[in-house]
């Protein structure tokens, strides 16, 4: 049960690396803007073609698995979150079967309940406020009981309240055996949820590890080119920038 | 069944038997003499085409919408109505529409080569923007050498033929326009519903359905064959006849659940009675000439796609899509 990267590299983006992930685990793939995160992410979901190496899924060449078949172990969502028509929260959420070709309404169900959403199953997603939208988007991933949840910046429009909320609804998903992967801006949130680390630097893999090391003070300030210090006890952490130079 | 279905399903076979006796001679089997040979050889086949053409277009207006996530696509715009046309118009160039079967096999063969150089451009990435900028192309490509084969029309015979023609009508015809469009519509509405769940997961955006299992290329092959059978055969008995695949998966929307795949059929029955309806109308209309269907439909269609626009940009898009 694992999947991860073998020499996987894609040309322009991402220098080959190679990285297994572990089920059962909330890991977070930080870096910069431009650093190849949501990249390595979309390969790691067999969405883009490698220039080298591989991604591998118990064992094996994504490559080799039928589109289906790869989808029902792996759920991936994307940034955007976009809906292009206006269903209701079940037909969504119900989505998520496609892989499958059911619509399995008792595992709708149940991902509907996981993430609170059962009395909004029958609304209009346009109707939704961002916070639910959100929680949408995620049930409709885990109404395919994925082995592996792969998330691109699932926080990045919420207020801190939803991103709580978010964080330990992947928290449980993680609890449950699911390998959660996702990428995170936010270094704090990566710093306390997280169970393990990446950070991407112009492609590069620069640290790997548990947060308090992959995201140490030196690491930050490499990578990112500031002055930074982490304030707070573990698990509360806090990071505390200054532009270069300024301290 | 769906809400959509149900109601259609009564609608339709209602509209069917009126638009028998509907025409500019209202039909009764006491008084009007041939009654029987009237029905059978001129308004049932035609009002059969009509269903036909009219459910080609409504389920391919469908697809197409679903697969451009764009409420503003229509099946005209990715060249296979105008490479039908044109290989409708090339028949009349060269003389040989006065032989009944050529003209439908021209505009067929028109249609399969705006199919063919359409999977040719855009099949190997199945990249959408790739699709429809390609078929635009075809369309424009199309649309020159018509005009140029009209500027150039070797008498002014052929040149009102064409353009009388490419207006789009079911006046005359018979019952061997529908054995030509009625297998190869139902060809191409079974080809969007193979295209349905890949449709629906085309609702969150292209990364995400691909992560759900869709196959670009295999989703747009479906959609090339789906849009050649229905539409090439509609224009190929009917001439261009607009708007309808972009009115009618509107019109339909609001009483299905939204997914595409709950569009597909609905606007298949829809098409068919809008188009059965305009023509029985336009058969029906006081005029010295009968009034072309093509235009009938484009007059009600122009102004409706311009409430849409304005609608969309007052902003209230949540409801209309």
């Amino acid at each position: 049960m694992s999947l991860g990267a073998d020499n996987l590299g894609i040309r322009g983006r991402l220098e080959p690396l190679s990285v297994m992930f572990e089920e059962g685990q909330v890991t977070a793939i930080c870096g910069p803007n431009g650093a190849g995160k949501s990249t390595l992410l979309a390969a790691l979901a067999g969405l883009i073609e490698t220039a080298s190496g591989k991604a591998v899924l118990d064992g094996e060449d994504l490559k080799n698995r039928l589109p289906r078949e790869r989808a029902q172990h792996i759920g991936y969502l994307p940034q955007d979150g976009e809906t292009a028509w206006d269903v209701s929260v079940r037909n969504l959420v119900s989505l998520g079967r496609l892989p499958y070709g059911d619509e399995a309404p008792e595992m709708v169900d149940a991902a509907l309940e996981a993430l609170g959403l059962k009395a909004h199953a029958n609304r209009p997603v346009s109707t939704l406020s961002g916070g639910e939208k959100a929680r949408a988007l995620l049930a409709r991933v885990l109404a395919g009981q994925p082995r592996w949840v792969l998330a691109d910046e699932p926080l990045a429009a919420l207020d801190i309240g939803h991103q709580q909320a978010l964080l330990s609804y992947l928290r449980q998903t993680a609890a449950a055996g699911t390998g959660v992967i996702m990428v995170l801006h936010d270094l704090s949130l990566a710093m306390n949820h997280a169970d393990r680390v990446l950070v991407l630097d112009r492609g590069k893999l620069a640290a790997d590890g548990a947060p308090e090391n992959a995201l140490a003070t030196g690491v930050v300030e490499r990578v990112w080119n500031v002055s930074a210090n982490w304030a707070g006890s573990p698990g509360e952490r806090a990071l505390m920038v200054r532009p270069p130079g300024s301290a | 069944m769906s809400r959509a279905n149900a109601m259609l399903l009564l609608l339709l076979p209602g509209a069917f038997v009126l638009s028998l006796f509907a025409g500019r001679v209202w039909l009764d089997f006491s008084a009007t003499p041939n009654a029987m040979v009237i029905i059978a050889e001129l308004r049932l086949p035609r009002a059969l085409l009509a269903v036909i053409v009219g459910a080609g277009l409504g389920s391919a207006g469908a697809a197409m919408q679903g697969y451009l996530r764009n409420p503003l696509a229509d099946p005209g715009l990715f060249g296979i109505a105008p490479g039908a046309a044109l290989g409708a118009v090339a028949s009349f160039w060269f003389g040989y529409a006065a032989s009944a079967w050529l003209l439908p096999l021209f505009a067929l063969a028109g249609a399969s080569a705006a199919m063919g150089l359409l999977a040719l451009i855009a099949g190997r990435t199945g990249g959408i923007a790739l699709f429809t900028l390609a078929g635009m192309m075809i369309a424009s490509l199309a649309g020159a050498f018509m005009s140029l084969a009209i500027s150039l029309a070797p008498n002014a015979f052929a040149m009102s033929e064409i353009v009388t023609w490419l207006m789009g009508a079911l006046t005359d015809r018979s019952w061997r326009e529908v054995y030509l469009a009625a297998p190869l519509t139902a060809a191409g509405i079974a080809c969007f519903w193979m295209a349905r769940k890949d449709l629906d997961a085309l609702i969150l955006g292209d990364a995400a359905a691909r992560s759900m299992g869709m196959r670009p290329g295999v989703l747009q092959a479906w959609l090339i064959a789906g849009v050649g059978l229905t539409v090439g055969s509609g224009v190929s008995v009917a001439g261009i006849i607009g708007f309808v695949g972009l009115i009618v998966p509107h019109l339909v929307r609001p009483f299905t659940d939204r997914r595409p795949s709950s569009l597909i059929i609905p606007s298949a029955l829809a098409g068919g009675l809008l188009v059965l309806v305009a023509d029985s109308a336009v058969r029906i209309l006081p005029l010295v000439t009968e009034l072309r269907l093509g235009i009938a439909l484009s007059l009600i269609g122009a102004p409706f796609f311009l409430w849409l626009l304005l609608k969309m940009r007052r902003g209230h898009a949540g409801g209309m899509l």
